[in-house]
């Protein structure tokens, strides 16, 4: 009886050794070489699978760092620091000291300065909204603060204030411009990253026709380059813009001077 | 009596609402004190303005020249004076050029019938260049260049003639009107543009809620002895489509991203039909057409022949304004319309439809998360996953949006009227399409 026992947990002993072996034998034999930074970079991401890089999840997306040299910069909710590991481990750099420029929405509009034309209630984007007569507001060229910008930003630089204005941190923002490109009303751009006035209207339209519709829009009328040599303000088009080439003294001046208070602070 | 012929797979059937103005022949709206006539009527490159501020026009003159091959010329249907060249929005939601012209009052367009043998003598070639120069351009909608679809391509063969007489959209009565009322030129329209393409067989389609026009086109074509066939459809949207169209009647597919002359057909509006007819026996360029005003908060729901360039609000006030505040006003279909702010906005080439919707029809019920209850997939009749695409947009994946089809997707509306979650699934597929632009560009 006992020996019965025995030989049963002998057996049963023996199979599972031999096919330990056997599976052991077939990881070595038939294992797929993988690249070991796939699984580093793995590490690195921060394993939500969320697919805002584009990828199925941070696997897929590590993969496609090392097999296909994809951007460093795609993962939004891991940041600058995540994109920093990820430049470690590939060996690369994003130099984020050398960085000169930074995004800066240029308009600062908001439902109590500007007139809409219509309601909007479609799908919360701002190209989604640009489809249907380039957005609800009459200003054509302002900011739609429906945030493609924030969607997009690797880095999570932007975010939309209590005012409903959109704000880019310019201390996170990596210069990436993919906020520039998706910007459907072309209100974001660039500028250095140490400027400090800025103006804050984008349309070309008449002066007589901005101040129909909105209470901060640059209306053109010069005061800004005229009257301040030292300002560094040029006019073009109805719409001024700052120069960023050299410093500038008056340009304090120009900002209490400007009528509708377009000239701004960088924040 | 025998089954009703209709596309394959997917379509919805929305309330008919043909009855508020099915009955109203067509009548003539009085002209607007201004035109404003857009340069671009359709996707591709809009005409070359050929009139400055300050030029005096007279009606019938091209003041646009087409730029491109798929454009189509511009013409005026009044004289006067062009005060300026601005930016307008068209219906469809983005801008064009247009020309803003003060119309002298009682001016309009006259020519005599040339008569049908001077037509007979003419040549494909040159029918088509007539065509083109009178600037016809499909009016079922989308308002393709009519020229460019009768130039068959080297190594293609038009088999079939399509005649499109399905009109599927709800409200619209405009092509149906033509069909009793103008019964002959349709006719005969359509015998022309079969001799520029060189089509076998002439066949039209009507959806069976037109008893009126299937009985005026059998009844003609039969006593003309024309060698056309007229055949009744089930009434089911988005029919009046090419592709559900030659699904229909001829049961074959046009493949993903092809024509439909790729299986030898070619697929013309009835509006369409009759504007090939006027330009052809009297050199009259295409400036006016037929369209219907309607809706519940419409006071006199009628069907009007318009000129191009009128702005909407004339052609309301012309169909005594407005019975209620309307909730929406929308140009085309309900389906495939859009809907306008500005009702200054002109009539096109391609307004087929003026609705004013008062709160009831308008969609008020508020967007809740997708509950996979896959009937916007069995809605679509193209086969695609709307709801998928949405997600995959939502998301940023274009292009696996892509691979999956986004660009077979019509925007015929199917799947937002069939959405119990109200998600806006067509304004999406709209997004992704702009997307897949800009990334290309
Ligand atoms: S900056 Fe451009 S992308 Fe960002 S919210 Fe404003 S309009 Fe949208
Ligand atoms: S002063 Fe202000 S409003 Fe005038 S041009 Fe300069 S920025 Fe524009
Ligand atoms: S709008 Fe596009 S996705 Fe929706 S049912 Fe029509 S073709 Fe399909």
């Amino acid at each position: 009886m006992l020996m019965n026992v025995f030989y049963a947990f002998l057996s049963i002993a023996l199979l599972g050794a031999l096919l330990g072996i056997g599976l052991a034998v077939a990881s070595l034999k038939l294992s797929v070489k993988k690249d070991k930074r796939i699984s580093s970079v793995e590490e690195s991401l921060p394993g939500i699978n969320c697919g805002a890089c584009g990828y199925a999840g941070c696997a897929a997306y590590a993969e496609a760092i090392v097999d296909n040299a994809e951007e460093l910069t795609l993962c939004s909710p891991g940041g600058k620091d995540t994109a920093e590991a990820l430049a470690r481990i590939m060996g690369q750099e994003i130099d984020f000291s050398a960085i000169k420029q930074v995004a800066l929405v240029h308009c600062w509009g908001n439902e109590e300065t500007r007139s809409s034309d219509f309601r909007y209630e479609g799908i919360e984007d701002c190209n989604a909204a640009f489809i249907y007569f380039s957005g609800a507001d009459t200003c054509k060229y302002g900011c739609l603060a429906l945030g493609s910008c924030i969607r997009i930003c690797p880095v999570s630089a932007i975010t939309k204030r209590e005012d409903g204005r959109i704000h880019v941190d310019r201390n996170i923002c990596i210069a990436c411009e993919k906020c520039v490109e998706v910007c459907p009303t072309k209100v974001m751009q660039m500028v250095p990253h140490d400027s400090d006035w800025y103006v804050a209207c984008n349309s070309p339209d008449k002066g007589a026709m901005v101040r129909k519709y909105c209470s901060v829009g640059c209306i053109g009328c010069r005061i800004c380059e005229k009257k301040f040599e030292d300002g560094g303000f040029k006019v073009d088009n109805n719409l001024a813009s700052a120069q960023y080439d050299r410093q500038y003294s008056q340009r304090e001046g120009a900002a209490e001077a400007c009528p509708p208070k377009s000239i701004r602070m960088i924040e | 009596m025998a089954r009703l012929l209709t596309f394959r797979r997917g379509g919805v059937h929305p309330p008919e609402k043909k009855s508020l103005s099915r009955g109203e022949p067509i009548s003539r709206c009085p002209d607007p004190e201004t035109l404003i006539i857009p340069f671009a009527h359709h996707l591709g490159a809009p005409a070359k303005p050929l009139v400055s501020p300050g030029d005096e026009v007279k009606p019938g003159d091209k003041i646009g020249e087409s730029a491109g091959f798929i454009s189509a010329h511009v013409h005026t249907p009044m004289g006067g004076k062009v005060k300026e060249i601005r930016s307008v929005y068209l219906p469809a939601g983005f801008a064009s050029p247009a020309a803003v012209i003060e119309a002298d009052p009682g001016s309009s367009w006259s020519g005599t019938d040339m008569g049908e043998d001077a037509c007979a003598s003419m040549d494909p070639k040159e029918m088509i260049s007539r065509v083109q120069e009178a600037g016809i351009v499909g009016m079922g909608g989308a308002a393709f260049p009519a020229h460019v679809k009768f130039m068959i391509p080297k190594g293609k063969q038009a088999e079939y003639l399509i005649i499109n007489g399905v009109e599927c959209e709800p409200y619209l009565n405009a092509d149906n009107r033509l069909m009793i009322e103008r019964t002959d030129d349709v006719l005969s329209g359509a015998m022309y543009i079969q001799k520029m393409i060189g089509a076998r067989e002439v066949i039209i389609g009507i959806e069976s809620n037109k008893p009126e026009s299937l009985q005026a086109m059998t009844q003609a074509v039969s006593s003309r002895r024309l060698p056309l066939t007229v055949r009744s459809l089930k009434v089911r949207y988005p029919q009046g489509d090419e592709k559900q169209l030659i699904e229909a009647l001829l049961k074959r597919e046009v493949p993903s991203g092809g024509l439909p002359i790729d299986i030898g057909a070619v697929v013309s509006n009835v509006g369409t039909a009759l504007a090939v007819y006027e330009a052809l026996r009297m050199g009259k360029p295409l400036m006016e057409r037929v369209l219907t005003i309607s809706g519940e908060a419409a006071s006199d729901p009628k069907n009007v022949l318009v000129k191009v360039g009128t702005p909407i609000s004339h052609v309301i006030e012309h169909a005594g304004g407005f019975s209620s505040p309307p909730d929406k006003v929308v140009i085309g279909g309900p389906m495939m319309g859009f809907s306008i702010y500005d009702l200054s906005t002109p009539v096109m080439k391609g307004t087929s439809g003026i609705l004013a919707l008062t709160k009831h029809q308008v969609n008020q019920a508020s967007r809740t998360p997708c509950i996979s209850c896959g009937r916007c997939v069995q809605a679509c009749p193209m086969g695609l996953n709307p709801t998928k695409l949405y997600k995959l947009i939502d998301h940023g994946n274009y292009d696996e949006a892509k691979q999956r089809f986004l660009l077979d997707c019509k925007e015929c509306g199917c799947c937002s009227y069939i959405c119990v979650a109200k998600i806006p699934l067509v304004q999406g597929m709209r997004w992704g399409k702009l997307m897949l632009r800009k990334k290309q560009s």
